[in-house]
């Protein structure tokens, strides 16, 4: 009843042929890095190499990058308003503690959008499971609810119809629709728990709580590659944190 | 799409294990015994099945039937040894293949009716995978077995094809095809087509029959349409609602549906119509329903057929109020119209206490329009949102248990009755509020025979010379049944 949503397959991209573990990994890196670097060219000199991977995340066209990144660009500007306005600091020195953390939360985020860009959801349950040995029961698990977080929206607005049908809505009543709104939630949340249940049952008749060690049909191979991107992003940061350190400004958080 | 199966009553000799491609494992269909078996869930006072004496020969193919709440899906729980000890007591004996069926699983393939709840990856391929993996099958060997189970159900859109853009029936096919890749000895199959179009079921038991037809593996089907799965199967034993089985002889034939009295009334005012209304979804190219004119007169019934995807449901939530057209309008009738404070506003603009009053809605899920914990208020709640009295609410409450056959019934949680039951209050809310027109979306969706001709009996009663009627639904037994005018929706939409 509601505009198709889903979750698909990933469209491959260059970054697809890094393996998610490798992907993961590095990511891992940057942001221990970026924990705990408190200055300006440490985020800056990693967000413009992050940058520079989005074309081969597929996200080349100003547009797509911006659908992608909008909420986090928001949020960025958010935490960066609230540190020149309500910060100790006064002045020249108030903004540039306020561009610092919004370089910072861009920087930080932004790994975890090329990943998201670039990765197929089984894929990295394949990855997760070979290679970083991850229960399957969890990994295939959750892929197989996400999959149903699409029908949830179509069956939101299935109950809301329904709910009108029946003579009730909020109305002008803020207080009703808060009401309305808590209902409506918990009756999703009842179908979609005997949904999910169902599907715990037939995955279970598939032979998913066997007990037998689980085989891997599609594999998850680590390359040179993968090797590469890891001591890339090692190195990146490396140079990131000296370069900081050379021009004066490094100040650690913990310090 | 017709494949050659042998006739009901014909049988041809079981596969000798090893002699077929789909016994590598050197073990053949399975034999299946149930002797006085009983099962009881946990906290219910009454089995759920009970006194079951069942021999099924490898190979053979059987149709389990019986009535809503017969305990038929209970039983093919057990057959797949799904049961859980602690959910309940067990009864008698069953076995697969001298064994208990929990100790057979690996034997055993099972698709149950929602497709989305069944389905684990994005592509097809990898979904027909998850089993071979599950059973720790060498990644080399899992390849081929995929391609010959796709191949088997005849699943043609390929390996890579994203599970979610798939079609109900396509989905369904694929989980099917997902239960015989690992080759099983005891195909089990619970009511696969019960949340399909008749598109869709057509296409699943087309598969079914194509991938059982050499007899590679024991089939027994839960059903309650028998009709459709008779040319498919040799056997057709029903479950007695309390207890026992009868077994219908080869040629046996369910009777006819049982058809309402109805008086045809002469057709009255255009209460609301459809003028060249449409509707696209946001961000979506393609419209989901094309500008239609429709008009539900008063006295009338107007049922709305065509196939999946020409946007019937679309166009019963646009007549019912609850969307608004992206193209064209709804318009109702001054003598509908009568008493809003702004008549000249469309229905999809009213309060929501108007509209309940005016046009009524009968969702395709029951569920989701209930409200409260009890048959009793949830009838009384509609008069009283929109305005009624309490003890007017409570009487019209009274007025409708009593007519609709559910006084017994007053004091339960409308969420535990049967489907039968909640389908037929869910009509009773929307005539709580003796709305003009009334909008139904397949009343009659997945009911067994008895519960369609009680709820088609109910609807012809609804029919009088003030009220108008708008069916959508895929079933041409309710258009026959009840429609004095049909509108066929048919944009052809490639799957």
């Amino acid at each position: 009843m509601s505009a198709p949503l889903s979750l698909g397959p990933a469209r491959p991209v260059p970054l697809s042929a890094v393996n998610p573990v490798a992907q993961l990994s590095a990511v891992l890196v940057v942001t221990c890095v970026l924990l705990v670097s408190g200055d300006l060219v440490t985020p800056g000199v990693l967000l413009a190499a992050e940058l520079a991977l989005l074309p081969a995340a597929g996200l080349s066209r100003p547009g797509d990058v911006l659908r992608r990144t909008w909420p986090l660009l928001l949020s960025a500007l958010g935490v960066a308003w609230v540190n020149v306005a309500f910060g100790s600091l006064d002045g020249a020195e108030a903004w540039l503690s306020g561009a610092t953390w919004a370089l910072r939360v861009v920087a930080l985020a932004l790994p975890g959008i090329l990943l998201v860009a670039s990765t197929d959801p089984v894929r990295l349950a394949d990855a997760l499971t070979v290679h970083w040995r991850v229960s399957t029961r969890f990994a295939y698990g959750s892929l197989a609810a996400l999959r149903l977080v699409p029908l949830l929206a179509a069956e939101w607005e299935t109950i809301r119809l329904a709910r009108r049908a029946r003579g009730v809505e909020g109305g002008r009543d803020p207080v009703a629709h808060v009401r309305l709104l808590a209902s409506t939630a918990f009756a999703l949340l009842v179908g979609a728990i005997r949904r999910g249940s169902r599907l715990a049952t037939a995955m279970d008749a598939r032979g998913f709580d066997s007990g037998v060690t689980r085989t891997n049909a599609r594999g998850s191979r680590l390359q040179p590659l993968d090797r590469w991107f890891v001591t890339g992003a090692v190195a990146l940061c490396a140079a990131a944190v000296t370069a900081s350190v050379l021009s004066g400004a490094w100040s650690p958080v913990f310090s | 799409m017709e494949d050659p199966v042998p006739p009901r009553g014909t049988r041809r000799a079981p596969r000798v294990p090893g002699t077929g491609s789909f016994q590598h494992d050197g073990v053949g269909p399975a034999a299946v015994r149930l002797a006085g078996f009983g099962f009881r869930h946990a906290s219910r006072r009454a089995w759920a099945v009970q006194d079951v004496d069942l021999r099924i020969e490898p190979g053979e193919r059987v149709l389990l039937t019986g009535a809503s709440g017969a305990g038929k899906s209970t039983l093919l729980r057990a057959l797949g040894g799904l049961l859980e000890p602690e959910s309940g007591d067990a009864a008698g004996e069953l076995t697969v293949d001298g064994a208990a069926p929990d100790r057979r699983r690996q034997r055993v393939g099972v698709v149950f009716q929602d497709p989305d709840a069944q389905l684990v990856m994005t592509r097809a391929g990898d979904d027909v995978a998850f089993g071979l993996e599950n059973t720790g099958t060498p990644p080399e060997l899992i390849w081929p077995a995929v391609d010959t189970a796709l191949d088997a159900v005849g699943f043609c859109l390929g390996r890579d094809h994203a599970t979610a853009a798939l079609s109900g029936g396509q989905k369904q096919r694929l989980v099917l095809a997902g239960a015989l890749a690992p080759r099983p000895g005891l195909l089990l199959l619970d009511e696969p087509t019960a949340q399909l179009d008749p598109d869709g079921a057509a296409l699943v038991r087309a598969a079914v029959a194509r991938a059982v037809a050499d007899r590679s593996a024991t089939l027994v089907v839960v059903d309650h349409d028998v009709e459709a799965w008779l040319p498919l199967v040799d056997r057709v034993v029903e479950l007695l609602p309390h207890g026992g089985t009868v077994e219908h002889p080869p040629g046996w034939r369910p009777a006819p549906l049982r058809m309402p009295v109805r008086w045809v009334h002469e057709p009255g005012e255009v209460l609301l119509a459809g003028e060249a209304a449409g509707f696209t979804h946001r961000g979506s190219a393609r419209p989901a329903l094309a500008p239609t004119d429709v008009a539900l007169r008063a006295g009338r019934t107007l049922a709305v057929t065509g196939p999946n995807g020409t946007g019937k449901s679309t166009l019963a939530l646009l007549l019912a109020g609850l969307r608004a057209p992206t193209t064209g309008r709804v318009v109702a009738a001054p003598t509908v119209t009568a008493g809003l404070r702004r008549p000249d506003r469309p229905p999809h603009r009213w309060p929501a206490a108007e509209l309940a009053t005016r046009i009524g809605t009968v969702f395709q899920q029951p569920e989701h329009q209930f409200l409260t914990g009890r048959v009793r208020d949830e009838l009384a709640l509609g008069s009283l949102r929109s305005g009624a009295g309490a003890a007017q609410a409570r009487a019209t409450a009274e007025e409708l248990l009593e007519r609709l056959g559910l006084a017994a019934l007053a004091d339960a949680n409308p969420f535990t009755l049967s489907g039968g039951q909640q389908r037929r209050l869910s009509v009773a809310t929307a005539l709580a509020t003796a709305p003009r027109v009334l909008v139904l979306d397949e009343p009659t969706f997945g009911q067994d025979r008895e519960t369609w001709a009680e709820l088609v009996a109910l609807l012809a009663e609804q029919q009088d010379g003030d009220r108008a009627l708008c069916l959508v639904t895929h079933d041409a037994a309710v258009v026959t049944a009840l429609a004095d005018d049909v509108c066929t929706l048919g944009v052809p939409v490639p799957v």
